[in-house]
Order: structure tokens, then C-alpha cells, then sequence
């Protein structure tokens, strides 16, 4: 549905920062996107979601070009305390952007209860985002984000800034919200497990220019589980693929040192 | 010695002071011109409590604060316009330098030409001063809006009205509120100077009517009569700004 095809991105100061990017996400499919820090990933993501202009090539949600923020499509950001307005309530944060989509009061409002019990908020409504803590209020820029309804849920490292326990649950609320609503979901990553947890296929990027190394189907049983899945030997295959190709070392079945300066070199060349 | 200097009284000890130092040293003052204090009290209250209030007290105090009300809502509406839209800002962002540099009291014999010496001149001079501080304020405020927020306004498509009431103008409440104040201090100086050059009423108008008639004490019961009322606008208003940003405040104590 959402389908990425050729995606360049040139800065006006002349730095490329994306490279011929395509892939593809697939309705009721989590795609991870991850890849060096520093390399373009946010860049990526904002072409995507119609906020950036891209230099070149095709982004299409159910074969209509984006060339502003669909209607179909909806954001979670990295920083939760700069996405929430603090002059609102949690409601009213939630609520807002459904007025253009929802016309219906009523209906709005059952909505933002739905959206806030499924993120494990209820009776939250009426505290300002500055009374909850850090995973509290990214949980509100999810439930703002699935109140929506989006088709695709776009995600630029949504939990980058939370400690490891509420990041777990975080995942998990996303698995679950993603299997009842049947949204698709793009998410932005640097952490490798995360990607693998999460993914049903995982795009591997390369450090600047953002080039796509590898589309790796993960084929993990679901409903997944923090502590099983990660503790499958597949996951540790996929992990392990995944973290060779993020650090540039490519295929390598050979761990000697030689191959490993090599690589390095590389990628710093590159 | 200490414990007077952790006392929550401390605040008051230096205005109890200066009144007691004032009282007892003007007290039985034959001067003409520094009368004893308890003879400004007197006079006090003779004029004001309530010969004068509801004459010169109340017309005063209304024109302030409707030149004032005039002032911060078109500052906060134009500023509006001119922050976010780049072609007024350029076309009118000259004019609004040159007639910020007017001083506004230079304005008065224009006023009094054009409006006479009644409410409309004194409103329109006190909203005239007051106007620039909000207005630059505002097209401060609403132009630095945080970028995630700004983000946030386009992948979720507000309307630009959705935009200007719900993200531009409160995430720019607490520089508007900045300028509000400064504004706050020119309405009040702009109002008893209004008054004073050209009136038929008011707490400026009965001040400087009691100098040139020799009522020496009544003139320094003005000058209380105006520090009280300025403290108290001032009070009001900071109340009344923390009661609405209350979310600025809480939000930048949590971090």
C-alpha cells in the first residue's frame, strides 16, 4: 500500500542524504527501518510522510503520489515532549487533529476514549502531558496517532527517549495495537533487536547517503514475547545478520581482523 | 539576626520603615510644599475615599483599561498576521518601525485636535502606545513555535485557523504575556499624562489641578493614590498571567 520507489534526496546544500531508496509496506505489515546513527533515517521518513520534498522518485500510498501529509497517514515522533501541545489536555491533544476527519462530536469523543484505553490511559484524560511521565506521554502521541485512524502509522524512533522497561512495553503496545487495528506500521529504529521484535520485514540502510542494504523478511511466530521470541535461535540469526550488515561488515563469514579493518575502511570511505 | 533576615515579614519590614521614617519626620512639618504625612492622609482621604471616586477614580481606571483591552487584541491579531505571513510582515514591517518610534505623548495635540479633550483621545493614545509592545511580542512568539509542533500541525493537516488558536497563539502566550506587561506600565503613564494636558477629569487632572490651586497635600495623596493603584494593576495582571500559564510554568519547572 505504502510503496517507496527510486527515493533521492539531495540537500540544496549538496548533500545527498538519501540514495535511491525503494521498498515496500504491505497492509496489515510492520516495517522496521534501521540503520547507523546519522544516516538519513529521520530524512527518509519525513520524504515519506509528506513533510520533507524529495529530489527524486516515487512515494505512493494505495498508488496516490505524496506530496503532503495524507489524510490515510499518521505520525508518532521521536520527541514526545516536543509533539504534545502542554497548554492541552491529554483529551484535547488527542482529540484535535480528528476534527477535520470525524465530524461528529459524539463520535470524536468516543474515539479519544477508545484510542486512550487502548494505550493503557483511561482516566488520564484530563491531566496536562507535563503531569505524566516520559513512556506516559508517548503513549498519548500513540493514542493521538491511532484515534486517527491512519492506514499506514509512521514512527521516527519512537522510543528512543524512555528507559529499557518502558521501551519494552512500548513495543509491546504497539504490537498490540497494530494486531487489533490492522494498521500498517513504519517504524524507524537504530536498535537491532527492537527492529527484528517488531518487524515482519526489516529495511537495512546504509550510513549517509541512506542506501537500502538489504530487505530481510523476519518469520518469527506471533503474538511475539519480550522474553520466548528473543530467546529463539532464529531471532539470534536475524539479530546477527542484521547487525553485520548495519556495521558495514556485509556478509561476512569470515571474522578474521583483516576483513574486519577492511570493512571499516569502507564504510568510513564511503 | 538571622532569623529577622528568614522571616517572611522581611518583605514588609522596608515599607514599614519608610512610612514610619516619613511619618515621624514630617510630623509638625510647617512646610508648604512637604506637608506631614498625616496630613497627606487626611487629604487622601477627603479626595479620594469617595469625593473623587466615582468622577475622576472610576473614569480613569475604565479608559486605561479600555485603551489597554483595544491594544492587546489588535497587537495579538496583527501580530498574528504579520508573524506568519511573510509578504504582510514585508510590506508592513517599515511602518510599523516608523510609528514605533513616534513618542506617543508627542501625539497628544494631535489627539486633542482631532478628538477634543474627551474619553475617545485619551483611549485612542493609551491604545496607540500600547499596541507595539504586544504586537512585536506576538510576531516574536508565534514565528518561533517549537519545530516538532510545527510538524505535528502538518502530518495531522490542521487548518491554518486550527494552527493559529491552538499551537501559534498559546506557544507564544508567554512572550505575548511579556509584552502585555510592558504595555501594562505604558497605559498607565500614558493615562495620567493624558490627563494632565488636557482634561476635565481624572486622577491626573485633580493632581496637578491641586498643585496649581496650592492644596499641597492633596497633590502628594495623588501620588499615593497613583503608586497604589500601579501596584495593584500590576498584581492583577501577574495573576492573571499565572492563572493561564500555568502549563509554561509547571511544564519548564519539570525538567
Amino acid at each position: 500500500m505504502l510503496t517507496v520507489k527510486n527515493l533521492n534526496k539531495v540537500y540544496s546544500t549538496g548533500v545527498e542524504a538519501i540514495r535511491d531508496v525503494s521498498f515496500d509496506v504491505r497492509e496489515n505489515e510492520i516495517v522496521c527501518l534501521v540503520g547507523p546513527s546519522g544516516a538519513g533515517k529521520t530524512t527518509l521518513l519525513r520524504c515519506l510522510s509528506g513533510l520533507l520534498d524529495r529530489s527524486g522518485g516515487l512515494v505512493a500510498l494505495d498508488g496516490q503520489a505524496v506530496t503532503e501529509p495524507p489524510l490515510r497517514m499518521a505520525a508518532v515522533f521521536q520527541d514526545y515532549s516536543r509533539s504534545l501541545m502542554p497548554w492541552y489536555t491529554v483529551e484535547r491533544n488527542v482529540a484535535l487533529p480528528l476534527k477535520n476527519k470525524f465530524p461528529s462530536p459524539a463520535d470524536r469523543r468516543d474515539r479519544v476514549n477508545a484510542a486512550l484505553s487502548a494505550v493503557g490511559l483511561d482516566g488520564f484524560g484530563s491531566s496536562y502531558p507535563w503531569q505524566l511521565s516520559g513512556g506516559m506521554q508517548q503513549r498519548v502521541a500513540i493514542a493521538r496517532a491511532i484515534a486517527y485512524e491512519p492506514e499506514v502509522l509512521v514512527m521516527d524512533e519512537p522510543f528512543a527517549s524512555v528507559d529499557a522497561q518502558t521501551r519494552a512495553d512500548l513495543e509491546d503496545l504497539v504490537l498490540s495495537v497494530q494486531a487489533k487495528t490492522g494498521t500498517s506500521v513504519l517504524l524507524v529504529t537504530h536498535d537491532i533487536d527492537e527492529a527484528v521484535y517488531l518487524a515482519d520485514r526489516v529495511v537495512i540502510l546504509s550510513s549517509r547517503p541512506s542506501r537500502v542494504l538489504d530487505i530481510v523478511d523476519v518469520d518469527l511466530p506471533r503474538p511475539r514475547d519480550q522474553i520466548e521470541t528473543k530467546s529463539l535461535p532464529r531471532f539470534a540469526e536475524y539479530r546477527s545478520h542484521v547487525l553485520r550488515l548495519v556495521r558495514g561488515l556485509g556478509e561476512a563469514q569470515d571474522f578474521s581482523a583483516a576483513t574486519l579493518i577492511h570493512n571499516e575502511e569502507k564504510t568510513r570511505s564511503v | 539576626m538571622n532569623t529577622v533576615l528568614r522571616s517572611p515579614f522581611l518583605p514588609l519590614l522596608v515599607p514599614i520603615a519608610i512610612i514610619a521614617t516619613w511619618w515621624f519626620a514630617s510630623a509638625g512639618s510647617t512646610s508648604v510644599f512637604f506637608p506631614s504625612l498625616q496630613d497627606i492622609l487626611i487629604a487622601f482621604q477627603e479626595t479620594w475615599l469617595f469625593a473623587h471616586f466615582w468622577s475622576d477614580i472610576v473614569p480613569s481606571v475604565v479608559r486605561l483599561i479600555a485603551g489597554y483591552i483595544i491594544a492587546c487584541l489588535a497587537g495579538i491579531a496583527v501580530g498574528l498576521l504579520l508573524g506568519r505571513v511573510r509578504s504582510l510582515d514585508a510590506a508592513f514591517q517599515p511602518s510599523v518601525q516608523f510609528a514605533r518610534a513616534i513618542p506617543a505623548v508627542a501625539l497628544i495635540p494631535v489627539a486633542i485636535l482631532l478628538f477634543g479633550i474627551g474619553d475617545v483621545a485619551k483611549i485612542v493614545l493609551i491604545a496607540f502606545c500600547c499596541f507595539f509592545p504586544v504586537l512585536l511580542n506576538t510576531i516574536d512568539g508565534v514565528r518561533n513555535v517549537e519545530s516538532g509542533l510545527e510538524d505535528v500541525s502538518r502530518s495531522f493537516r490542521l487548518t491554518r485557523w486550527q494552527r493559529a488558536v491552538s499551537v501559534q497563539l498559546p506557544s507564544a502566550m508567554p512572550q505575548i504575556f511579556a509584552g502585555m506587561q510592558t504595555s501594562l506600565g505604558f497605559a498607565f503613564i500614558l493615562g495620567i499624562v493624558t490627563e494632565m494636558t488636557g482634561s476635565a477629569n481624572g486622577i491626573g487632572f485633580i493632581t496637578l489641578e491641586a498643585q496649581q490651586s496650592f492644596t499641597i497635600d492633596t497633590m502628594w495623596s495623588g501620588m499615593l493614590l497613583l503608586g497604589i493603584l500601579g501596584s495593584l494593576l500590576n498584581a492583577l495582571f501577574v495573576l492573571i498571567e499565572h492563572r493561564s500559564l500555568r502549563w509554561h510554568y509547571q511544564s519548564k519547572a519539570g525538567h
